[in-house]
């Protein structure tokens, strides 16, 4: 046993340089792999963090239909004592209670549509990220009544200022005619045009007195304490005595559905990269170990001649792979490891795709995710790589005929 | 004394041949990874093509022209004159396939369940058509006839939101250039299906005249949409028509129009390149590795060459030359590997189990791998150029060895 590992080590080295060449591949594809794997999910969760955190939040509470439908009677009712309710449960970070209406915005001189949303000002900030990006005035604070806080672009094309009114119409809960007045205390610049473009929020009890509902609203927006606690929360919530039996527990894979697919759809142009690595890597080790047992044809025929076992041979060319592969996977992991703990503190910046990052919701920077998973993954892929492409030097020493292999010139 | 190219070109070859299965299983890494880089480059090229293709539609148009103010201020204040005198001249010369004039105002529908905000396109159906701007499925109903038809086109996802239905009428409400409400009940004649459910929301079609009545702006129009129907030689022709309209309205390309879409060529491009090199250098691996063991087994041999009076640069070239022909022997065959992999993906990749997520990118549920000669062409220079470069350093040393010490080695 013992012997066999150090004639296979010792065979490792009978050519420095082809298993010198044949590890640098696997530390080459090693490092990539570690590179772009925990480079993806480091920016998935950024992807997932940023957009959820900008307005959806984890998880939502709405009427069964409202998320498909959003008419205005598809409503919460009691919606600040739910959110009141959610908000001491356990595995509840936050919540806070919205409604909302389309609307048409008129100022002096221009009419807008808009997406009118009625918040708790108290309590909006700790869900969605909006309110901390205000740029003029201040945001909405409890007991403020006619007051509207609106997206930076939505402002300049209403040409609006702090302190300037605005008037809206729309239809309330009852379809009856909505109208009212509100002064701009506040101008909030995203730096998401879509959004800045569209969005508006009220305090929710004026909302409710101006559209007719009562004290109902459309949604209780709940953060979990992180993403991968989302599910936990969910049924945590879900397990509660509802109100009423028309409120469903969303959570933002449901609420934004597009999220989840885009990072499927992207997850599978990576795996189609990173299986063709793994495949050309498994080619260079099948290379190199061929060749290695096709020179020692004799050596072999001599050694079988002396009674070995083509089984024995077989394994002493396993090992010699799995201390091949072993070597790769170590210096991969290593070399890997560093890079990606580096970028994960320094962050790493796509040159070019500012707009694209844009879409989702994500800084300048990506901040690679290291991980158990982000690190082991690839080298691991290798690593099976590698052994299955000796399979076949292997295999065939189980054809080797001592005579006819020892007269091999 | 120097050896015939041909009979260099000989040995090289024969020589990849001396260990056919080495030579075989390397063959068979280079044709692969070829295959990925030119697979996976025509995957993208038809992702961005779709990308670039469905923003264009829905822009729409390559060129377009607005009233200076219109895009920072998008009201109905900043409209323009329909187009005349020279500048109409040149939107009916080639090269330009289509123009449109359209009214496009924000707007607010209602219908007795529901309002929602949309943008309201005031348009002329028989001049979009030329720009196919106009939804392609008409899901119910019918399309608009004529710019001066006072029904409304909807999208099939606004219909539902509204709780509205074919026939059925809503009012539409949007400002005058007086910012006075401007507000008319319509009747719903057609229902369409958006390539995206965003468009299906927002858009709402209605001919031209009867919304330039809408708002009192008598013939007045918001943008011009021109197309010549390939959008990657705008350039050629854009400055023209920049000239004749002069500096009172802003002549802008797809790619100041939509940033994000003009971006993805250039992104688009450099993942290629990257994704090429990487995939490259994975497989530069074993190909130096392949020919230091060729060299290797051949040191004897060569140090006889070199003492029966073979120039280091005639053994350089033959190594050079054997790394070139297993270079070109996969090349082809990852080639062709790769065209006939495309070619029965003609028809479509059906992605509809992600179609929500392409959307956020601007995709619809069918990708269209598109092969273009010039990926076959990138791949292969990188293939043939980086692989030469690996090659150097072995043939290099090949032809240095010190014949007395190459002979006695055993």
């Amino acid at each position: 046993m013992n012997v066999t590992w150090v004639l296979a080590w010792r065979n490792l080295w009978r050519h420095r340089r082809r298993t010198w060449l044949t590890v640098a591949a696997m530390v080459f594809s090693n490092i990539l792999l570690i590179f772009l794997v925990s480079l993806q999910l480091g920016s998935y969760q950024m992807m997932i963090d940023g957009s959820l955190a900008a307005f959806t939040g984890h998880i939502q509470i709405q009427h069964r239909d409202y998320h498909e439908q959003q008419h205005m009677y598809q409503d919460v009712p009691a919606v600040v004592d739910l959110a009141t309710r959610v908000r001491a449960l356990p595995g509840v970070e936050a919540a806070s209670a919205r409604a909302e209406a389309f609307a048409l915005a008129s100022s002096a001189e221009r009419s807008f549509g808009i997406l009118l949303t009625g918040v708790q000002p108290r309590f909006e900030p700790a869900v969605s990220t909006f309110p901390g990006k205000l740029r003029e005035g201040r945001y909405l604070r409890d007991g403020d009544e006619q007051a509207i806080v609106i997206g930076a672009v939505l402002a300049q094309n209403l040409k609006v200022a702090v302190g300037d009114e605005l008037t809206f119409l729309g239809s309330g809960r009852d379809g009856s005619f909505a109208a009212g007045v509100a002064t701009v205390i506040g101008i909030i610049d995203s730096g998401l045009e879509e959004v800045d473009r569209s969005m508006a929020q009220v305090p929710l009890g004026w909302f409710q007195q101006v559209f007719a509902m009562g004290d109902a609203g459309h949604a209780v927006v709940v953060r979990a304490p992180s993403v991968d606690q989302v599910q936990a929360t969910a049924s945590a919530l879900r397990s509660q005595p509802a109100p009423t039996g028309e409120l469903v527990v969303l959570d933002w894979e449901t609420l934004v559905p597009g999220l989840r697919q885009a990072i499927q759809s992207d997850m599978t142009s990576a795996w189609f990269t990173y299986g063709v690595l793994v495949v050309l890597v498994a080619f260079g080790v099948l290379n190199t170990q061929l060749m290695s047992v096709l020179e020692r044809t004799r050596e072999f025929g001599v050694m079988l001649a002396l009674g070995m076992s083509p089984g024995r041979l077989a394994r002493l060319v396993g090992i010699e792979t799995l201390l091949l592969a072993g070597l790769g996977l170590g210096l991969g992991l290593v070399g890997g490891g560093l890079l990606s703990w580096y970028l994960s503190v320094a962050g790493f910046i796509y040159p070019g795709v500012e707009e694209m990052m844009e879409r989702f919701m994500l800084g300048g920077r990506i901040y690679p995710e290291v991980s158990a998973v982000s690190m082991l993954i690839g080298p691991a892929a290798v690593f099976v790589g590698a052994m299955l492409a000796a399979l076949y030097p292997a295999l065939r020493l189980f054809r080797l005929r001592p005579v006819a292999a020892m007269q091999v010139a | 004394m120097s050896l015939p190219l041909a009979a260099l070109g000989t040995l090289a070859w024969r020589n990849l041949w001396r260990n056919h299965r080495r030579t075989l299983i390397m063959l068979a890494a280079i044709a692969i990874g070829v295959w990925a880089m030119i697979f996976m480059a025509a995957l993208m090229r038809g992702m961005t093509d779709q990308m670039v293709r469905n923003g264009l539609q829905t822009l729409p148009g390559e060129l377009q022209l607005h009233q200076r103010d219109y895009r920072r201020d998008p009201s109905v204040v900043n409209s323009m004159e329909p187009p005349a005198g020279e500048l109409l001249q040149v939107l009916q010369s080639a090269p330009v396939a289509g123009w449109a004039g359209r009214v496009r105002v924000p707007a607010v529908i209602s219908s007795e369940r529901g309002s929602r905000s949309v943008t309201l396109l005031g348009i002329d159906p028989e001049a979009e058509q030329a720009l196919g701007s106009l939804p392609e499925d008409l899901f119910e109903g019918r399309g608009l006839e004529g710019k001066g038809d006072r029904g409304l086109v909807i999208g099939a996802s606004l219909a539902r939101r509204l709780e509205t239905a074919l026939g059925k009428r809503v009012v539409i409400m949007s400002q005058d250039p007086d910012n006075n409400v401007a507000e008319r009940g319509a009747r719903v004649v057609g229902i369409y299906r958006g390539r995206l459910q965003g468009d299906e929301d927002r858009f709402v079609y209605a001919g031209r005249a009867a919304v330039q009545e809408l708002l009192g702006i008598g013939q007045q129009i918001s943008e011009i949409a021109v197309s010549g129907n390939d959008y990657r030689r705008v350039d050629e022709w854009y400055p023209r028509i920049a000239a004749a309209a002069g500096s009172g309205l802003e002549t802008l390309t797809w790619t100041e129009l939509d940033p994000f879409l003009g971006s993805m060529l250039a992104v688009q491009d450099g993942f290629t390149l990257v994704f090429m090199v990487v995939v490259f250098l994975a497989l530069s691996f074993g190909l130096v590795n392949t020919l230091v063991m060729a060299i290797f087994e051949r040191v004897r041999e060569i140090g006889l060459m070199q003492a029966l009076g073979m120039r280091p640069g005639l053994i350089l070239g033959q190594i050079m030359l054997e790394s070139l022909f297993l270079l070109c022997l996969g090349l082809v065959a990852g080639n062709l590997l790769a065209v006939l992999t495309i070619a029965p993906l003609a028809s479509g990749i059906d992605i509809s189990s992600v179609a929500q997520g392409m959307e956020m990118m601007g995709m619809s549920a069918t990708l269209y791998p598109a092969l273009h000669v010039q990926d076959m062409l990138m791949s292969t220079a990188v293939v043939i150029i980086l692989g030469l470069l690996a090659s150097l350093a072995p043939a290099w040393r090949a032809s240095r060895l010190d014949p007395v010490a190459a002979l006695t080695r055993d």
